[in-house]
């Protein structure tokens, strides 16, 4: 067995396999499948201060080698996911991470000091990102104002490790990530969902009700490798890869690009047991190619 | 209420026993585990998601309902429409080959507590698939369901001979070619109704039809949604059907509703 163990700040991971917000649930939809002790962590859906209701049906289509999806941050909001959602899940032995959305940065503040108190949430993840929601979410992200704005209200507010989850819908993206990182940001986790478009022909109609939507799946899996590569170029602090990730294969190229820890997320919806064979292929890998700890291979691409 | 089981959900590979074209448009598959497995308890109007094996422009699982469970013989049935480019390839798929299957997924439909109930079970297109397993059980259950079956023809009348194993069997067509000759909304039956609840699946117009009547005419009525999905787990929030507690699930809370659930204009 290799040590795959890593660390994003002061987060320590039995292996680099996080499971990608909006993707997962609470991580209880998935315990009939796989033993979450196995994985390095869980970044549940995203949470936001009131209850939000999300977008109208229909909100998903499903494109070549990937999904849009417009879900829009439905959840009963952070009171009644501690109240009721964090006892039942806060057991499981391993780390629990909530991504948070705001539509401003008080908001975002604000969910993270009611976290903060629970020991059990190992992170916060701050989706700047989210093309789907109408005030805040990506709009965040875009600027380095804004994304520098949202981190320093959260640093306040919460006492753990804060990762800045970051948009592709931007010029250059190590620019955003710089300025998360300069307000105090331990970690970057990127990509986010690219905003994307689909039409039903026959119909004439967009295929989701709000038109565009974000973009998942291995479609998208080279354009996150690639900004994954620049970002964890540009910054100090730790990067975390996501987008399309399908297999062990997959995770070792964002890791090999740079990125500490990875996120699994649409693979979930087609394997529900995926992340725990990611874990088993990283380390089958590592055995192979006698790599004795994972973060050797962090960003550890010959040129 | 509908009917939830509390079964540990799988992903199961099955082999496919036998790869029936009852239809231009439709192919009965019948499977068994491949590795011996038993099936797990299967509630009628569940669902499962299948993975289409290699499939170059598809992504996702398709959710099919089950159309059948064969206990003794542990065996599945999949009655599957050629709807798009996943479901052919489904169709298609020989004698011999081995499916993914995720099972079993979302609730299923209320088996009545009252003994004097009279249930009618309506169902249009694929959406016939679900009620014959229901009907085995209501039957076994002690009670007559009756059948209101639709189709456009009678070419695309789908298993008849099997529900009438189960009760009687009421059939409309929209061209006149066999039954009645019309919707399952036109069908004499509901002038003089003594049925007192009603289990409907098919397209979402020929639903909300029932549903109307069903509720101008006060019987329970559940419906079996088919909105689209990926997970098929309550994780992606994709399948949301908006009801009275707000948008919910489809692949968890249903595919099974009671109308009063539904927030429809009826």
């Amino acid at each position: 067995m290799a040590n795959l163990s890593v660390n994003i700040g002061s987060l320590s991971l039995k292996n680099p396999v996080l499971t990608a917000s909006g993707t997962f649930g609470y991580g209880r939809e998935f315990a009939d499948f796989i033993d979450l002790a196995r994985l390095g962590g869980y970044i549940i859906k995203g949470t936001t201060l009131n209850p939000r209701e999300g977008n109208p049906y229909p909100r998903m289509a499903e494109t070549p080698s990937g999904m849009l999806n417009a879900v829009g941050l439905q959840n009963k909001g952070v009171d009644y996911f501690i109240e009721n959602i964090y006892p039942d899940i806060k057991h499981y032995d391993s780390r629990l991470i909530v991504n948070v959305s705001g539509a401003s940065p008080d908001d975002y503040a604000e969910v993270c000091r009611r976290l903060d108190p629970l020991q059990g949430v190992a992170a916060v993840e701050i989706n700047i990102s989210c093309p789907n929601v109408k005030q805040g979410g990506m709009a965040f992200g875009t600027t380095c104002e804004g994304a520098g704005a949202v981190t320093r209200a959260v640093r306040s507010a919460f006492s753990r490790t804060v990762i800045v989850k970051l948009s592709p819908n931007v010029t250059d993206i190590t620019e955003i990530a710089r300025a998360a990182e300069s307000e105090g940001a331990d970690a970057v986790s990127l990509i986010n969902t690219l905003m994307g478009m689909a039409i039903d022909v026959e119909k004439r109609r967009p295929c989701l009700s709000t038109i565009t939507g974000g973009l998942s799946g291995p479609a998208v899996r080279p354009v996150a490798v690639r900004m994954v590569w620049q970002t964890a170029k540009a910054v100090k602090i730790p990067v975390v890869g996501l987008g399309g990730i399908m297999n062990g294969r997959d995770a070792l190229e964002f890791i090999l690009a740079g990125a500490t820890a990875i996120e699994v997320g649409t693979a979930n919806f087609i394997d529900p047991a995926v992340t725990v064979k990611i874990v088993d292929e990283i380390n089958d890998y590592c055995e192979r190619h006698g790599v004795e700890k994972i973060t050797d291979l962090i960003g550890a691409i010959n040129q | 209420m509908t009917m939830t089981n509390s079964v540990k959900k799988q992903v199961l590979n099955m082999r496919v026993d036998e790869s029936l074209v009852i239809h231009p448009l439709y192919t009965l598959l019948k499977l068994t585990p491949a590795a011996g497995e038993s099936l797990p308890e299967i509630l009628p109007g569940q669902f499962v998601e299948v993975a289409v094996p290699d499939a170059p422009h598809t992504f996702l699982r398709r959710p099919i309902s089950v159309n059948f469970v064969e206990r003794d013989s542990n065996r599945l049935w999949l009655l599957i429409r050629r709807a798009g480019e996943g479901t052919a390839r489904l169709c298609d798929t020989p004698q011999g080959a081995v499916l993914n299957i995720m099972l079993p997924l979302g609730n299923g439909f209320t088996i009545p507590s009252d003994p004097n109930c009279k249930p009618l079970l309506v169902g249009g297109g694929v959406g016939v698939a679900p009620l014959l397993m229901l009907g085995k059980e209501l039957q076994r259950e002690g009670f007559e369901p009756a059948f209101l079956l639709g189709a456009r023809s009678r070419a695309d009348l789908l298993q008849i001979d099997l529900f009438e194993q189960y009760g009687k069997v009421y059939i409309t067509t929209d061209d006149g070619s066999y039954g009645h000759h019309g919707f399952v909304t036109q069908h004499p039956l509901w002038e003089h109704c003594d049925y007192n609840m009603v289990y409907c699946c098919g397209p979402a117009p020929m639903m909300k039809g029932i549903a109307r009547i069903a509720s101008s005419l006060g019987i329970e009525c559940e419906v079996s949604l088919e909105n689209m999905m990926a997970c098929g787990l309550g994780a992606c929030l994709c399948c949301v059907e908006n009801t009275v507690k707000g948008n919910v699930c489809v692949c968890t809370e249903g595919p099974v509703f009671n109308i009063k659930q539904l927030t429809w204009p009826i």
